[in-house]
């Protein structure tokens, strides 16, 4: 269980843009220790999305993703006070879910 | 510096941890291992069920900047006004992997991802628009890395 994600949610025109900040080490595999070992990949697979518990988005990253990832989409509809839920899996198995209200 | 034998011995080992962390942590997981391991951009589209060859598009965009002071957080956006688009990936190519990221798109979501990448050297920059039928469409944007830090 990873920190808790920072999600913010505005609803214009028909249209929810949702910012996500996630707090997450997203080890790429190609870096090493200081005893030269190879640090294993660590990062986030999956990223999924609901709005009022139905899922309106998805992706999927490799480790070339940036550490604390930000990512930024659009959700046709919704309104101030939907609910939207941000969920993430990393490569450990680790998942973790965070929601905010539409504003 | 290293020499080609490291460097081939640390390519065997990346692989040998990658497939037991595959096989251990994460069998029931959706994610497409074998397309964000590509080396190549080519094997990577193939691995994603692209085969048709890239087309450049105007109708697909790319954000990002012309000169990333740090290569670890380059802001990028990836957006099309293209219809029936079912994915949305953004490359490096000279990455050691070039897939970063792979948006799908559905009715309730815009074409339009905005993320931030690492970026290892000044490379091209890909944003790829696949669309229901299997075409693949791309804007492309070079993006140099400074690696001293100093914005030249």
């Amino acid at each position: 269980m990873g920190d808790p994600m920072r999600i913010r949610a505005q609803a214009k025109d028909d249209k929810t843009t949702v910012r996500v900040l996630m707090a997450h080490e997203m080890e790429s595999g190609q870096r090493k220790d200081s005893s030269g070992k190879l640090i294993p990949a660590w990062h986030i697979t999956d990223v999924t999305a609901t709005l009022n518990g139905k899922p309106v988005f998805a992706c999927e990253w490799g480790p070339a993703v940036s550490k604390n990832p930000f990512l930024q989409f659009t959700i046709k509809g919704g309104k101030a006070g939907d609910k939207v839920a941000v969920t993430w899996k990393d490569t450990k198995g680790d998942t973790r879910t965070d929601e905010a209200t539409v504003s | 510096m290293q020499t080609r034998r490291e460097t081939l011995r640390q390519g065997a080992l990346a692989a040998g941890v990658l497939t037991a962390g595959s096989l251990l942590s994460q069998p029931a997981l959706a994610f497409n291992k074998a397309a964000f391991d590509s080396k190549q951009m080519a094997d990577a589209l193939k691995g994603l069920g692209v085969t048709s060859p890239l087309a450049e598009s105007k109708d697909v965009t790319l954000t990002a900047p012309d000169i990333a002071e740090n290569g670890a957080v380059v802001p990028m956006t990836v957006a099309t006004s293209l219809p029936n688009v079912k994915e949305m990936l953004l490359m490096v190519e000279k990455n050691p992997s070039p897939l970063v990221a792979m948006f799908k798109v559905g009715p309730e979501v815009e074409a339009n991802f905005a993320t931030r990448s690492k970026m290892g050297q000044s490379s091209d920059v890909y944003a790829i628009a696949v669309t229901t039928d299997g075409k693949a469409l791309y804007a492309k944007k070079e993006v140099k890395v400074t690696l001293g830090g100093c914005g030249g």
